[in-house]
């Protein structure tokens, strides 16, 4: 059956980000650890800067937490790309255990669900999750070439460059308290510049499904924080909810925080970065600060591949729930 | 779980389109008219400037278009043409300016891949099938027309 | 004048591209290819060059050109040596063009670095 586990025992340590020139200049941009001067980041190829920013997000949680590589037991991350190539790397440079975490762009969330329920079990004392994607390699993977000149779809999402890291363990000021893994959904979305109106059903399936097994509200947590649904996926997924009678007003999207209106990003930031970042370096913080008292970040997936869309299937989507509350 | 064919998938699907941002399809055709239409402006300017020079009108045409060619290739290798394309749309995607673009932004993207099978082999990707569509279709209307004219 | 109809039937080309692009599925790379094999049936049913005298650069710029200059080279290279004329003229009369795109494509390929 589709549990929603609830766990008493896990907590969120530390956190941080690396993020790209464009998220540096957005709103947000005073809030990350790290802003990368320019997006290739001193190194030969797109593909290496973002394993770059991984491994230094990977690099802060230790030094901020003032942990030893031998002192985490695991790292689970992921990314977008074919093979995992960006976490799969990053993890190269690493004496830790590494499993590589595929959930598109709810990686992060997966990962922190994880390592969690790893936790809880009782079978690791202290991970670190986190996700990373980039903006031209992803625009390489699924789309076209940078430097083609194409008007972008007003749906279309930007693929955020960051990379974001939490490190879970067994104290914290910020405790994980209910998981729900998700089920993937198709409701025969295939328009890859639309994937905000994909991945909503997915958010409403996973929200839906661990609201009923709790017997909550929406309005039982201060806010509920779906990943990259973007502007159009968040109407989308007010509409469901409205329909599940659900609405309710503490709503964000973290693709929706990540870029001013002035930097014309249409939809909003994607990635696995954009719930990674905004959760390490907004979210967490104002959970620790007690601005916020109890969060549910539900980040969202499209599972679609570039052979996928060529052969015109529609688009797989999947979400993750996690829900994280401010102890004391 | 699949709901695609579902009534519950229709009602979604019909929602989405209700919600997309409608696109202004006339500030799109305007842009993309006064891009094309400059590019355009520019190469007759070039060709008029050769036929004064006293080239034939043939050679006038191709040395016109490698011009073209060139200039796009330059300010895609700079970064720009992209930026043309995003305003100007079709207006810089339909010019032979935009197939030098289609051609050097895979050459520039994929060199990281390596000289031979990343740039040379993808710097075909969009042009590859404008190529072959094109000598197809001309061989194949060329001949009808010849044979049955 | 000719300055006026090359901007003019050039840039109603685009707009008519444009509206394509945005009325249907299309991807500016099926837009392409679209618009030369319709220059190449416009061409072998005659009706290019006229377009060409009237309106210069206006006809000569957008891509369809290109499937002008490949049919127009069939056409001439199967009155003058057949079958194997007609293979020969279509790439024979574009080489220039096609051979200027791929000499500095691969230039530049191998000079600029994508700055995304």
């Amino acid at each position: 059956m589709n549990k929603t586990f609830l766990l008493n025992n896990v907590y969120v340590e530390e956190s941080a980000s690396v993020v790209g020139p464009l998220e540096g200049a957005g709103p947000l941009g005073d809030l990350f650890d790290v802003v990368i001067p320019d997006i290739i980041y001193g190194e030969s190829s797109f593909e290496k800067a973002e394993r770059k920013m991984l491994l230094e997000s990977l690099s802060l949680c230790l030094k901020k937490t003032n942990y030893k590589p031998e002192d985490i037991d695991l790292v689970l991350a992921g990314d977008l790309l074919n093979q995992l190539i960006s976490a799969n790397f990053a993890a190269r440079e690493l004496p830790i255990a590494f499993a590589g975490i595929f959930g598109a762009c709810s990686a992060f969330a997966l990962s922190v669900a994880l390592g969690s329920l790893l936790i809880e079990g009782g079978h690791f004392e202290r991970v670190i999750a986190g996700a990373c994607s980039h903006h031209e390699t992803a625009e390489r993977t699924f789309r076209f070439p940078t430097e083609l000149g194409v008007q972008r779809a007003p749906t279309a999402h930007w693929t955020m460059s960051g990379a974001g890291t939490v490190v879970l363990g067994k104290q914290g000021p910020v405790a994980v308290k209910e998981v729900t893994i998700g089920r993937v959904v198709d409701y025969g979305i295939k328009d890859a510049s639309n994937l905000g109106a994909a991945m909503a059903p997915a958010a409403f399936d996973t929200l839906n499904l661990h609201l009923t097994n709790l017997g909550k509200r929406p309005e039982d947590y201060d806010l509920i924080a779906t990943g990259d649904l973007g502007s159009i996926g968040q109407i989308c997924l007010k509409h469901l909810l409205g329909d599940a009678s659900l609405s309710s007003g503490n709503f964000t999207d973290c693709g929706l925080l990540v870029y001013s209106t002035a930097q014309d990003i249409h939809a909003g930031a994607s990635g696995c970065a954009a719930s990674a970042c905004v959760f390490a370096s907004y979210l967490y913080p104002l959970l620790t600060k007690g601005l916020l008292k109890k969060v549910l970040l539900i980040a969202t997936g499209a599972l679609f591949g570039q052979t996928t869309a060529q052969q015109k299937d529609s688009i797989p989507a999947v979400a993750h729930a996690v829900a994280f509350e401010k102890v004391g | 779980m699949r709901e695609r064919e579902s009534p519950k998938a229709k009602r979604y699907a019909r929602l989405v389109e209700q919600e997309k941002p409608k696109i202004s399809l006339f500030s799109n055709v305007v842009r993309a008219f006064v891009t094309g239409g400059i590019i355009c402006l520019l190469g007759e300017t070039i060709r008029t400037y050769l036929l004064y020079l006293g080239l034939s009108q043939p050679l006038a045409g191709v040395w016109m278009s490698i011009s073209l060619i060139f200039l796009a290739s330059f300010l895609t290798g700079l970064g720009v043409y992209d930026e043309i394309g995003r305003f100007g749309g079709a207006g810089s995607a339909i010019p032979i300016t935009g197939f030098a673009n289609s051609i050097v932004a895979p050459a520039m993207e994929y060199r990281s891949e390596g000289a031979i099978l990343g740039l040379a082999a993808r710097l075909f990707i969009i042009a590859g099938p404008v190529i072959v569509y094109g000598l197809v279709s001309a061989t194949g209307f060329g001949l009808l027309r010849s044979v049955f004219r | 004048m000719n300055f006026f109809w090359a901007f003019i039937f050039g840039g109603a080309v685009c707009a008519i591209g444009q509206v394509i692009l945005d009325k249907t599925k299309m991807t500016q790379a099926d837009l392409m290819v679209v618009l030369v094999v319709f220059g190449s049936l416009i061409s072998a049913l005659g009706f290019y060059d006229p377009l060409v005298t009237r309106f210069g650069a206006g006809a000569m710029v957008p891509v369809s050109n290109f499937g002008h200059t490949l049919t127009q080279g069939v056409i001439i290279g199967y009155q003058e040596n057949g079958f194997l004329g007609a293979l020969e003229g279509g790439l024979g009369k574009a080489s220039a063009v096609l051979g200027a795109a791929i000499i500095f494509g691969f230039t530049m390929g191998l000079l600029f670095r994508p700055k995304g």
